[in-house]
């Protein structure tokens, strides 16, 4: 029975080429994310949006109606930190600058920051999404409707962009076109010229936002009376800065958290962190800078192929053991985080990892927030995305069961109202039901 | 005012509030002499100090009977605590701050205080005729980085001369095959002409910037200059504000580089390493630069052959203001028998020849105001050692930084079966956790279980 009702819908998802004028999800478990969960609810995504939602809502006769008993209806899960659709080599990381041909002449060796060494601040992940990356669908399986992806090339990677997972065209995905800029700590390697360590890198950027602001006052003056004035020089670097305000600055362990935010201080720019698996050592310092982070997913693990007579340093195996503490420790102190999945391989991975930070004492609605309503609000966007209510965008996830079961079951997702399906041979075990494969299997028995 | 009201309230907070007195200790005071008696400590500072001292009302006792206490040892030359020591890339890196990446989990921090270090100056490396910019901290293990540092402790920069300037990015340098590109300069007197130019240039970035002032003063319509944050700095040891560390080994470049200072009318706080200071202490003295050497490490490369173990010795009596430094994390661990090595090779007395690891250093630094030597009113850094400190076969029993003991060697030996326990239990842990090995011993699939 089950399996001819998947089949029923998987063909609906077919036919649905066209979205029907609306669908209502009725009867289901509804995670609202803004206000209490409706036990037995119903959901209408009308145009795109979210048209209504609530436990007595009048279904409109031309809806599609999904039959949600025994379902649970979360808002679309977005993943904060990613590179998802940009497959451009410009804009992923990767070496720092392309590997020098033995013999050949060096070409670009930075002599100093006035050369702009890897720096790409005026790149928008906007412009660079790639319908076709393989990453979109699997993603989308996994109950991530959006995602917030960046060029990740260099020191001033570009700018970011919050993305649907979903869509014809590259413009149909966008939300927000430019959010922040991206920053690495980068060294350029040997020979390829400044910066060369991380103190280099550190007073590049420094040197960067110093540029940045005059290039805003002396351009303001020019604009104010250009008469009797020498034009300032266009500089794109600093075009890129300028028009992308909050910067993303990575602090993973300790010591680069505390680094980073007396960094964030100096430059005087709303601030996101990144990485912060060791947040759990840094709560003080974290609640008093009052700064949203992004904790990285990929939670530290014993390097596969190592010399088993080398015994890690205490203070490695007790980082190992307590990393995934970081997000529960953080909600304690009020401050604000979102997830990322940086790094994990298996898409099905992500949830996985979600769930040792709830074994580590993360509440399942902390859990959730991490993944949809937080990240929405650190990006400003808020106000049409992270939740489900009246007038937003229509990303939602549908499951059976929940979605941080051990084997969650996801059903539909929707974005912008249109409905896709996990296909049968990237879903989940659990969801394919009995038609484990011999991975599938493999994976069972982890 | 603000900041350093900051400041003030910050070392308030680390200071202990606990008063104690050390009694019965022999006291090396480093400012009046040796002699047997106690010193009181209140608020994180030297109180009372004396052969018969008042004991405040409540003060803990700590009978250090047959012990020796010193002033906490000053390393002037040292790279621990740091992420980055060089910015290699360029021959004036004055941009770079050790500042920025100082490392208070770095191990090397507590192992320095284990051997009696409290204060030193963490320097930029010698990749470059001008260096990055360096810090004077205090060795405050399990605070944070900027906890760590010195309170007020004068900004410093590292100069380099020789073979390591000259050396870095030679062309005939290959890395995996690469040749990596040649970076000027790549000869002593091309290490001069960068230092030169760049003082140049910092005159004329001075120069603009205060014309530019004076015309927006006046009143006038003009751009404002850009700030370099490379030139900063060198403005700054023009203008006396900011203290160069110059790593130097042959008397020749030694001399060129007091002359370049002479020339743009600054002066040279230390040489550092200065293995052939012994050819040139007169004019080392002339200038009024500290020297800061090894006892007897030479060797090592062309430039550091012609060196002697009576140099330090030699300087100190030309009338150089002479500290001996570590420029290693291991060495750091024993700048006591550093020093001893100077009785020997030299003459030099017990007192002097210590004086080379805590008062001297803390002159050339210029924070022999707070540090250095016991003397009422300065930090409680102390360091209590069993036997003489200028005997090898001395170990150090306690150290405390502003009146707060950083480390105590019995405490640090009976700790050491607890950590081992909680290592193996984190061990046991991982293990039991750990997916279960296939007998064929296929690997886990890629990617999974965190668990």
């Amino acid at each position: 029975m089950q399996k001819i009702l998947s089949l029923l819908l998987l063909g609906c998802g077919l036919l649905l080429a066209q979205p029907p004028s609306g669908i209502a999800i009725r009867n289901a478990r509804i995670v609202t994310g803004s206000g209490p969960i409706l036990q037995k609810g119903t959901v209408v995504l009308r145009n795109g949006l979210i048209d209504a939602v609530g436990e007595n809502v009048t279904i409109p006769t031309d809806a599609w109606v999904i039959n949600g008993e025994g379902m649970t209806v979360y808002p679309g899960l977005i993943d904060a930190l990613s590179t998802i659709g940009i497959t451009d080599a410009a804009a992923t990381p990767g070496s720092a600058r392309p590997a020098a041909t033995p013999g050949a002449p060096a070409a670009t060796v930075s002599r100093g920051p006035e050369d702009r060494p890897l720096t790409t601040s005026w790149l928008k992940a906007a412009d660079l999404i790639n319908t076709t990356d393989r990453r979109i669908e699997s993603a989308r399986n996994q109950g991530f409707t959006s995602a917030i992806t960046w060029p990740r090339r260099g020191i001033f990677a570009g700018q970011g962009a919050v993305i649907n997972l979903a869509g014809d065209k590259s413009n149909d995905m966008i939300i927000v076109p430019s959010t922040g800029q991206y920053l690495a700590l980068v060294n350029g390697g040997f020979g390829a010229g400044y910066p060369a360590s991380l103190m280099g890198s550190i007073s590049y950027i420094r040197q960067i936002y110093v540029d940045a602001d005059r290039y805003a006052r002396i351009k303001k003056q020019y604009a104010d009376n250009p008469r009797g004035l020498n034009r300032p020089e266009y500089d794109r670097a600093l075009e890129g800065v300028l028009e992308s305000q909050r910067l993303l600055l990575p602090a993973n362990r300790r010591v680069e958290i505390t680094r980073m935010i007396s960094f964030s201080k100096e430059l005087k720019r709303p601030t996101v962190l990144y990485g912060l698996q060791e947040g759990y050592l840094a709560l003080d310092a974290l609640q008093a800078a009052g700064l949203p982070v992004l904790i990285n997913l990929k939670w530290p693990e014993k390097a596969r192929e190592v010399d088993p007579e080398n015994i890690e340093s205490l203070k490695v195996l007790e980082v190992r053991d307590k990393a995934a503490t970081t997000p529960a420790e953080l909600a304690k102190k009020g401050v604000k985080f979102a997830f990322y999945a940086d790094g994990i391989d298996q898409p099905a991975d992500i949830l996985k990892a979600v769930r040792k930070a709830m074994q580590a004492g993360l509440s399942e609605a902390d859990a959730l927030k991490a993944m949809t309503i937080t990240p929405a609000e650190i990006f400003g966007f808020a106000d049409r995305l992270g939740s489900i209510e009246k007038g937003k965008i229509g990303n939602l996830v549908v499951t059976k069961g929940g979605i941080f079961d051990e084997k969650p079951a996801i059903q539909h997702v929707f974005i912008d109202g249109v409905k896709y399906d996990p296909a049968p041979d990237t879903q989940t075990p659990a969801a394919a039901g009995a038609r484990a494969t011999g991975g599938g299997k493999e994976q069972e028995q982890q | 005012m603000k900041r350093f009201l900051t400041a003030l309230a910050l070392s308030a907070a680390l200071a202990s509030a606990e008063t104690f007195v050390i009694q019965n200790a022999t006291v090396w005071t480093m400012a009046k002499g040796k002699f047997t008696g106690s010193v009181v400590v209140k608020d994180g500072k030297i109180e009372q100090v004396g052969e018969k001292v008042m004991v405040p009302q409540g003060a803990k006792i700590i009978d250090a009977g047959g012990q020796h206490l010193i002033p906490g040892i000053i390393d002037a030359h040292s790279h621990i605590a740091a992420e980055a020591i060089n910015e290699g890339s360029v021959s004036v890196s004055s941009m770079a701050s050790i500042d920025d990446v100082l490392n208070p989990e770095d191990i090397a921090i507590y192992r320095a205080l284990a051997g009696g270090v409290t204060t030193a100056n963490i320097l930029h490396g010698s990749a470059n005729s001008i260096g990055g910019q360096t810090v004077i901290t205090k060795m405050r293990w399990g605070t944070d980085a900027k906890t760590m540092l010195f309170e007020g402790g004068r900004p410093g920069i590292k100069f380099a001369l020789g073979e390591n300037p000259k050396r870095a990015g030679n062309a005939a340098v290959n890395v995996g095959g690469t040749p990596r590109p040649q970076r000027y300069p790549a000869t002593r007197m091309g290490v001069e002409d960068v230092i030169r130019q760049a003082f140049i240039d910092a005159r004329e970035y001075q120069r603009t910037w205060e014309e530019y002032k004076t015309k927006a003063a006046n009143g006038e319509r003009v751009v404002e200059p850009k700030r370099d944050l490379k030139l900063e700095p060198l403005v700054e040891i023009l203008e006396g504000r900011r203290d160069v560390h110059a790593h130097c080994y042959r008397a020749d470049e030694i001399l060129m580089l007091l002359r370049v200072a002479d020339e743009f009318g600054f002066k040279i706080r230390t040489l550092q390493h200065v293995l052939e200071g012994y050819k040139v202490a007169k004019e080392i003295a002339a200038h009024g630069a500290g020297a800061s050497t090894f006892s007897d490490w030479w060797s090592y490369k062309v430039e550091a052959f012609d060196a002697i173990p009576y140099n330090a010795a030699i300087m100190h009596k030309k009338g150089v203001l002479v500290s001996l430094n570590s420029d290693s994390a291991e060495l750091m661990r024993h700048l006591n028998t550093e020093a001893a090595k100077v009785m020997k090779y030299g003459g030099v007395s017990e007192e002097d020849a210590l004086a080379m690891v805590t008062i001297n250093p803390a002159k050339q630094l210029k924070i022999e105001n707070r540090v250095g030597s016991i003397e009422p009113g300065k930090d409680a850094d102390l360091v209590l050692y069993d036997k003489n400190p200028l005997s090898n076969y001395a170990k150090v029993q306690k150290v405390w930084i502003d009146g707060k003991m950083y480390f105590e060697r019995e405490k640090d030996l009976a700790d050491r079966a607890a950590r081992e326990a909680r290592k193996k239990g984190l061990l046991e842990k991982e293990k039991a956790a750990a997916p279960v090995q296939k007998k064929d011993g296929a690997a886990p699939r890629r990617g999974g279980p965190a668990e």
